[in-house]
């Protein structure tokens, strides 16, 4: 998709000839010819507003010069632009010296100094002294208008940057301009707190120190700050990051305007968990997630003992090499934390020296990951850019925040149509043009009647026919146009029903393309390289392949046919349905744990193998759509834990093989050798957008960093907003053969899905992903700890009325292993006969409430409510 | 669960149906709800935002861009005495100050009883009959010091109900009629005046 | 002496003490002129108004046909009636909505009619609450008489007026703050171009926006013709006018005065106006169109009541509003406080209004009770400049509506002509009238 511009105007910039495209805005077009325009309301990622006035310049009119606002105003040709005048340079001193006239210039305490635009267009412009002799505005110093952000009012310059990405582009609007005059100020609601999951951005935009995050405090000042460019895996979005640490602490997390990816936007979890990388140093206990690992430990007498690196790696492989000797007797879980060439490693060891086939980097809360291989791939510009898109997806904002954000700006600034099935609370819904209430169950048969042209209103459906049909006809019949989000909606429902919804579309719309909304770090990287039965590294497939997935194999270690297992991660316990199943099956195993974290997982570890984090190590990782992109060291990990390559590589020595990959470099060169896979041209191109993997590559050329747009990050060539150059084919994809790849008709056909009809007092249970849910993450963050999921019941107000309870009512909960106790909330968005709960939200006692009394076999899960 | 009581919701969401869109509605849902409640309490905010599609710091933020809006309860009546230009030549500032003496209170705040609020306002457009003093936007004209303190005597007893109602009513007249046609009738009947203006355009030519 | 000859356009049942209602309306010809202009093609009304070369009242004085013209190419979606009125001393429109807020909704579907809209929206000042009550029973009434709602007295033309409250915000009366307010926002100007209102007005579509005055001339136009009202006046300056006359004068108060043939003077003068300054003191000076306008020295006093007059003596009509200040009044306090009004007035949105004018209502103040310095004047021109770059008129702006631009007004034209009482109140150490 090469964007050629197709037409163009000539425009006089200080009596010089300047090129732009028709429609852009003159500041813009400025810059791009080497004229920068100053600035301050004006952000390249936001819609102009025009009100700082930083930015005028004399443009000829019908009544002569006059100054206007470059940043409004959009070029057309021949438009005759002066921007250093003597009356412009007057307009801008003059703005520039108001804006001063209130401003407390707090410089040394405020944690802006040093990287603030006003301060820069201050040195750059004004004048020495104030002319301002009188008393300034005051308000109380900083107050918490959120959990993690703090408004200094006083050293606000009313650009409205944080009012309006707050309601234009997050959504929302939980800081608004009240006041007017000079008194005009940014203030939250007296009510409602600012606890939008993007309050980060706008700490990040704001040019002066009003808004400053609570994490990040007072804790560094700018000049010490040392700053590598990165990818974010709190999800797999794959968000472009600048990470600064002062010394070899971490301090702060910012967003890189990646054009294809963020646009300079994170979700807060991703800015503000850092602070789990450094773990909780009182923290100490191994069952915790805030415990960071730091040595070798195995089990000695019960309990876990810190050993040699010698010691462990041969514990483990006198422990792996004896579950080897017995067919099947050896499989792995996990590996979606890993990089690429940590989990290409890994599957070389797995399958190359322990012979087997069982591994899988989802914990069975994904989808079946050839399948997704099989499907034509959209990129995420692709479905921001989409006529039409479908989501079978939960909440993305809880899910995919970023993907959420972009996917809003194309309903909102550019009036796209996003159809939605329904599951729950959405925030997608507010912006949809069609919403399609579906519940547990019902995904296959919805989708089933919504690609038929007759297909009609499925029978017991909460649908209303004008609603799906309306769906039906943007959707169109061939999937022209149309981009397919899939996710894992519901982790109480088998992953058949949306499965089976998947294939229904493939096939009856042939040309629609998708996008796969897993959400954990770099669980696409992972299945990319093979740690998944029937996948191989470099996106091969082998459908020979009867490898266990992860429930699979849980049944088999409870069953004594697996005996080891190798969990890559502490994530299993955490995220896996069925805890009780799993739990058991750990027990029955002898357990070696490659992790960087503490967790409960660590209770049945034989060996404890630690592993360098996030920010911590170097290598390549793979977002949803595919994109290879660096990420980055920045500070040492802590005790003796290795990069995951290095724990590869030395375990298969102890069997004594050579796996030939002795520093990440090497494996992303055998990788990209081997496969093709763009590893090495990733990992060698760290400061760019990436590679997309599979694809012509289509280079975005990064322009400039504007210190206006961007304040903080500290590199020149970070920032891509710039035109798309046209392909430029960099990746030395060698001349290795395409490995296999899967196909829809080769993928073995989904389980069936015949859901039994609910009995009429139980309601069906959507267990949907939370943002701030209980993950290693948010346990190891203590910015973020107070913001984790409370556990309700989120119901219709039909099934509250019928129940006969209200918001706040607690209900005794009744499943098939057991009951517990919570409260209901009223929330119209869940379909009648649903009841919706955050999976893995904790109880008041911090226990997981719900997922021990489900059974997790069942396609769908149920529950019946009991007021007494 | 409504903070407004039944008759001001029922109000409210007529006043919505009159606009294009729930928002317009702004501005007279905030009237309403202070003339409900005398000011703009948190519960009325939220409801306000729930009734426009916007969030309760949008409604606050909006509300406190209006002078008309207090955000805390004040006096039942709301005395304001303008001090600008065609006042201040008449003696405003003079007024304001007496006002402050009369009722005990200085300028922004509720007199001892809570029965009156102060306010300095700007022109009321009543230029000719300065200083001009408004209570509960109801013009009184009162220019002289003593005809204002025997307002105020008249106030506390009630005797100006008829045309003071306490603060925060603002219109007293309920709006009846209306187009009362559906929007495509009336659309159909624009679309075919417009084609008999284009036909006596193209005759004229 | 003024020319007292011209008929009564606006004010004519200015007698009647009841004079809102619909009785007196109808027993002094009311909704006569609505009747005729049903059976008038729409094109044909609007060819009236344009020949009257009816101005707008609001403060632009923009000719309200070519206003409709400019539209007409394309449909307007609404009417907005701009019953703001926030102008210092300006209070001509109040008059008109309480005394006849049945001639104002006439002229309303008058020019909806000639428009072809189907929607209007009377936007009123929120503190003209008896305004408020009368114009929405007025409406009310109207709706019973069949002059508004489905099929006006049985033509094939509906209207339907909502009375929309403001809430007290002097800068919603710029016509797309207005409009702002009206979508239920914050009363802040959008920027044009290219939110023209016109063009992208009310919810985007185009929007015409008129004063209060202008459309309660309506009725007459269309009764007496385009061309009786363009031939009184002169010029472009056609017709009567409101003005509201305040400050140091006898007899305050609204008068409709023949424009152009009749002078300042006149105006402030005449026995059947103004009847003179109080204590018979020399004028000071006048403000001449509401207190965005520079100031007009005693020399200017015999200048016509005429928008381009006016104009070329590098001030305006504006809103209508005449104040005079005489020889007790202390410059420097008016200015100040005029000041004071933009500041807290201004939407906040540009810096240099924002900013500048609490800065520059600080310095003011400063001067005024004491602690003037000398270099405190030219830094006030200096920052009068950073607003309204070289202080000329018309305006050029650093801002995005032209309330930055009147900051500067009464400030510059006191400096300008009284720059000894600066330098007075400097060396006293505060006001010498105190
Ligand atoms: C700061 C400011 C305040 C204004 N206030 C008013 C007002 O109160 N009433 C009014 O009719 N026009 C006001 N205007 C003028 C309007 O923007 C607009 O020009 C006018 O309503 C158009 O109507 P007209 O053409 O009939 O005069 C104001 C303009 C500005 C810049
Ligand atoms: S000039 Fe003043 S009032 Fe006008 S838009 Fe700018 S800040 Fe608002
Ligand atoms: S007005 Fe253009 S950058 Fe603020």
């Amino acid at each position: 998709m090469t964007d050629v511009i197709k037409s163009s105007v000539t425009i006089t910039v200080n009596g010089r000839a300047v090129e732009a495209r028709p429609g852009e805005l003159l500041i813009e077009a400025a810059e791009r010819a080497g004229t920068y325009v100053p600035r301050f309301c004006y952000h390249p990622r936001m819609e102009p507003v025009g009100i700082c006035r930083m930015c005028l310049v004399e443009v000829d009119g019908p009544r002569g010069a006059t100054l206007q606002p470059a940043c409004f105003l959009k070029v057309n040709d021949g438009m005759n632009v002066v921007t250093d005048s003597e009356k412009v340079k007057k307009a801008q001193d003059g703005v520039l010296e108001f804006l001063l006239a209130n401003h407390p210039l707090d410089c040394p305490v405020c944690d802006k100094g040093g990287e603030c635009p006003l301060q820069d267009q201050t040195l750059a412009h004004g004048s020495g002294e104030t002319r301002f002799v009188e008393e300034k505005r005051h308000f109380v110093k900083p107050v918490e208008i959120g959990e993690l952000v703090l408004l200094d009012r006083e050293r606000c310059i009313q650009c409205a940057r944080c009012t309006r990405f707050a309601s234009d582009v997050a959504g929302d609007a939980q800081i608004a301009f009240a006041g007017r005059g000079d008194l005009i100020e940014v203030a939250p609601s007296p009510t409602q707190p600012f606890d939008s999951v993007f309050s980060g951005n706008t700490v990040q935009i704001c040019p002066v120190g009003a808004l400053t995050a609570k994490p990040y405090r007072f804790s560094a000042r700018p000049w010490d700050l040392e700053q590598v460019e990165s990818t974010c895996t709190t999800c797999a979005v794959g968000c472009r990051v600048a990470v600064q640490s002062s010394g070899n602490r971490l301090s702060r997390v910012l967003g890189v305007d990646s054009d294809p990816v963020n646009h300079g936007w994170l979700c807060d979890k991703g800015r503000f968990t850092l602070d789990s990388v450094d773990g909780n140093e009182a923290s100490s206990d191994p069952l915790q997630a805030s415990t960071r690992i730091t040595e070798p430990m195995v089990r000695r007498d019960g309990v876990l003992t810190a050993v040699s690196w010698g010691e462990a790696l041969a514990a483990a492989a006198r422990l792996l090499r004896a579950a080897a000797a017995t067919p099947n007797g050896v499989g792995a879980i996990g590996g979606a934390a890993l990089t690429n060439e940590g989990a290409f490693a890994w599957e070389r060891f797995l399958r190359g020296v322990l012979g087997t086939d069982h591994l899988d980097a989802q914990y069975g809360d994904g989808l079946d990951a050839a399948l997704l291989q099989s499907l034509p791939a959209a990129t995420i510009d692709e479905a921001a850019g989409a006529p039409v898109v479908l989501t079978l997806t939960g909440d993305l904002r809880e899910e995919l925040p970023i993907l959420f954000l972009r996917l809003r700006e194309s309903a909102v600034r550019y009036h796209r149509d996003i159809v939605e099935l329904a599951y729950g609370a959405s925030a997608l819904r507010a912006v949809a043009r069609v919403s399609l209430p579906v519940r547990p169950g019902e995904t296959h048969l919805l989708v089933e009647s919504l690609t038929r042209a007759d297909g009609g209103v499925p029978h017991e459906s909460v649908v209303h026919e004008g609603d799906l049909n309306a769906a039906r006809r943007l959707i169109g019949e061939t999937g022209e146009g149309l981009v397919v989000i899939v996710g894992r909606a519901n982790l109480a429902e088998d992953a058949s029903v949306i499965e089976t919804a998947i294939r229904t579309i493939a096939e009856r719309l042939p040309r629609a393309k998708f996008l796969p909304a897993l959400r954990r770090s770099n669980v696409r990287g992972a299945l990319d390289m093979g740690l998944s039965p029937q996948l191989r590294p470099g996106r091969g497939y082998d459908a020979s392949s009867n490898g266990r997935d992860t429930l699979a194999q849980l049944e088999a270690l409870r069953s004594g046919e697996q005996r080891a297992l190798v969990l890559l991660g502490g994530g299993l316990l955490g995220n896996v349905l069925d805890v009780a199943g799993a739990r058991e099956a750990l027990e029955a195993a002898e357990v070696v744990v490659v992790t960087g974290h503490g967790g409960a997982s660590l209770a049945y570890a034989d060996v404890v193998l630690p592993a360098a984090v996030q920010h911590e190590r170097t290598g390549t990782v793979t977002n949803i759509e595919g994109r290879v992109t660096a990420v980055a060291a920045k500070v040492v990990a802590p005790g003796s834990a290795w990069p995951d390559v290095a724990i590869a590589a030395e375990l298969a020595e102890e069997f004594g093989q050579h796996l030939g990959l002795t520093s990440v470099e090497q494996a992303a060169k055998a990788l990209e050798d081997a496969t093709g896979y763009p590893a090495l041209s990733a990992l060698h191109d760290a400061t760019s957008d990436g590679i997309l993997v599979g694809r012509e590559h289509d280079r975005v050329a990064r322009r400039p960093l504007d210190p206006m747009a961007f304040p903080g990050i500290r590199s020149t060539e970070t920032v891509g907003l710039g035109a798309h150059t046209g392909a430029t084919s960099f990746v030395s994809a060698s001349a290795a053969p395409a490995p296999a790849r899967a196909l829809l008709e080769r993928v073995r056909a989904g389980r069936g899905a015949n859901v039994p009809l609910a009995d009429a007092y139980s309601l069906r249970v959507n267990l949907s992903r939370r943002l701030y849910d209980n993950g290693i993450a948010m346990q190891g963050s203590p910015a973020l700890a107070n913001l984790r999921a409370v556990a309700v019941l989120r119901l219709n107000h039909f099934d509250l009325d019928r129940l006969g309870v209200v918001t706040g009512d607690a209900v005794n909960v009744v499943g098939v292993r057991g009951a517990t106790r919570l409260s209901v909330a009223l929330d119209d968005a869940v379909p009648r006969g649903t009841t919706e709960v955050a999976f893995g939200a904790l109880d008041a006692a911090g226990d997981d409430v719900l997922r021990p009394i489900l059974d997790c076999r069942q396609v769908v899960s149920q529950v019946r409510l009991e007021t007494k | 669960m409504s903070h407004f009581r039944v008759e001001f919701r029922q109000r409210a969401e007529e006043l919505i149906a009159l606009y294009p869109r729930p928002r317009s509605a702004m501005l007279p849902l905030l009237h309403l709800a202070q003339e409900q409640d005398g000011y703009l309490s948190g519960e009325a905010i939220a409801e306000v935002a729930e009734l426009t599609g916007t969030t309760s710091a949008d409604v606050r933020g909006t509300a406190l861009f209006y002078d008309m809006f207090h955000l805390e309860p004040v006096g039942q009546y709301v005395v304001a005495v303008c001090t600008n230009i065609a006042c201040l030549l008449a003696g405003g500032v003079e007024m304001l100050e007496h006002a402050s003496a009369t009722l005990g209170c200085s300028v922004g705040a509720t007199s001892p009883d809570g029965l009156f609020t102060l306010e300095e306002s700007e022109c009321l457009a009543d230029c000719d009959v300065a200083p001009c003093v408004q209570v509960n936007h109801r013009y009184v004209r009162t220019n002289t010091p003593a005809a204002f303190d025997a307002l105020v005597e008249d106030l506390r007893a009630g005797r100006r109900d008829h045309d003071v109602p306490h603060h925060g009513t603002l219109i007293r007249v309920r709006r009846n009629g209306g187009l009362h046609a559906p929007r495509t009738v009336v659309a159909a009947e624009r679309l075919e005046a417009r084609a008999a203006r284009d036909a006596r355009a193209t005759e004229t030519k | 002496m003024a020319t007292l000859s011209a008929p009564r356009i606006v004010t004519s049942r200015a007698e009647f003490a009841d004079s809102y209602t619909m009785s007196r309306y109808l027993a002094t010809g009311g909704y006569v002129a609505l009747r005729k202009a049903l059976t008038m093609f729409p094109e044909e009304v609007a060819a009236e108004v344009d020949e009257a070369s009816l101005l707008g009242r609001g403060g632009a004085g923009f000719p309200a046909g070519r206003k409709w013209s400019m539209l007409r190419k394309a449909p307007v979606s609404y009417l907005v009636v701009n019953g703001d009125e926030s102008e210092p001393a300006t209070f001509k429109d109040h008059f008109l909505v309480e005394r006849d807020p049945h001639q104002l909704i006439e002229g309303i579907v008058i020019a909806a009619y000639a428009l072809q809209v189907t929607q209007a929206f009377l936007f009123m000042r929120g503190e003209f609450a008896l305004g408020l009550e009368r114009v929405q029973q007025a409406v009310n009434d109207a709706y019973d008489h069949g002059a508004l709602g489905a099929k006006i007295f049985g033509s094939n033309f509906s209207l339907d007026i909502v009375v929309h409250p403001g809430a007290g915000a002097y800068i919603c009366g710029e016509e797309t703050s207005l409009i702002e307010a009206l979508e239920g926002k914050r009363g802040f100007p959008r920027i044009k171009p290219p939110f023209f209102p016109a063009v992208t007005g009310l919810y985007g579509e185009p929007t015409v926006v008129n004063n209060v005055e202008t459309m309660s001339n309506l009725p007459w136009i269309v009764e007496n013709g385009g061309a009786a009202f363009a031939a009184l006046g002169a010029g472009r300056s056609t017709g009567t006018r409101l003005f509201a006359l305040a400050g140091r004068v006898r007899n305050p108060g609204v008068y409709e005065v023949e424009m152009v043939k009749n002078t300042f003077r006149d105006l402030i003068y005449d026995p059947a106006f103004g009847g003179g300054v109080i204590g018979d003191a020399a004028i000071k000076a006048i403000i001449p169109g509401g207190v965005s306008a520079p100031w007009f020295g005693p020399d200017l006093l015999d200048l016509p009541l005429g928008q381009d007059e006016v104009a070329e003596k590098g001030s305006m009509l504006g809103s209508g509003s005449i104040v005079v200040l005489d020889e007790t009044t202390c410059v420097v306090r008016a200015a100040w406080r005029i000041t004071k009004f933009f500041a807290r007035e201004s939407c906040g949105q540009c810096t240099p209004c924002r900013e500048g004018s609490g800065w520059i209502e600080r310095v003011m103040y400063r001067l005024e009770h004491g602690g003037g310095r000398l270099e405190d004047i030219d830094l006030l021109l200096d920052l009068c400049d950073n607003i309204a770059p070289g202080l000329t008129w018309p305006p050029q702006q650093t801002t995005i509506c032209v309330l930055g631009p009147s900051i500067p007004s009464s400030v510059h034209s006191a400096i300008q002509m009284f720059r000894d009482d600066f330098v007075a109140h400097v060396e006293h150490g505060g006001c010498p009238h105190d």
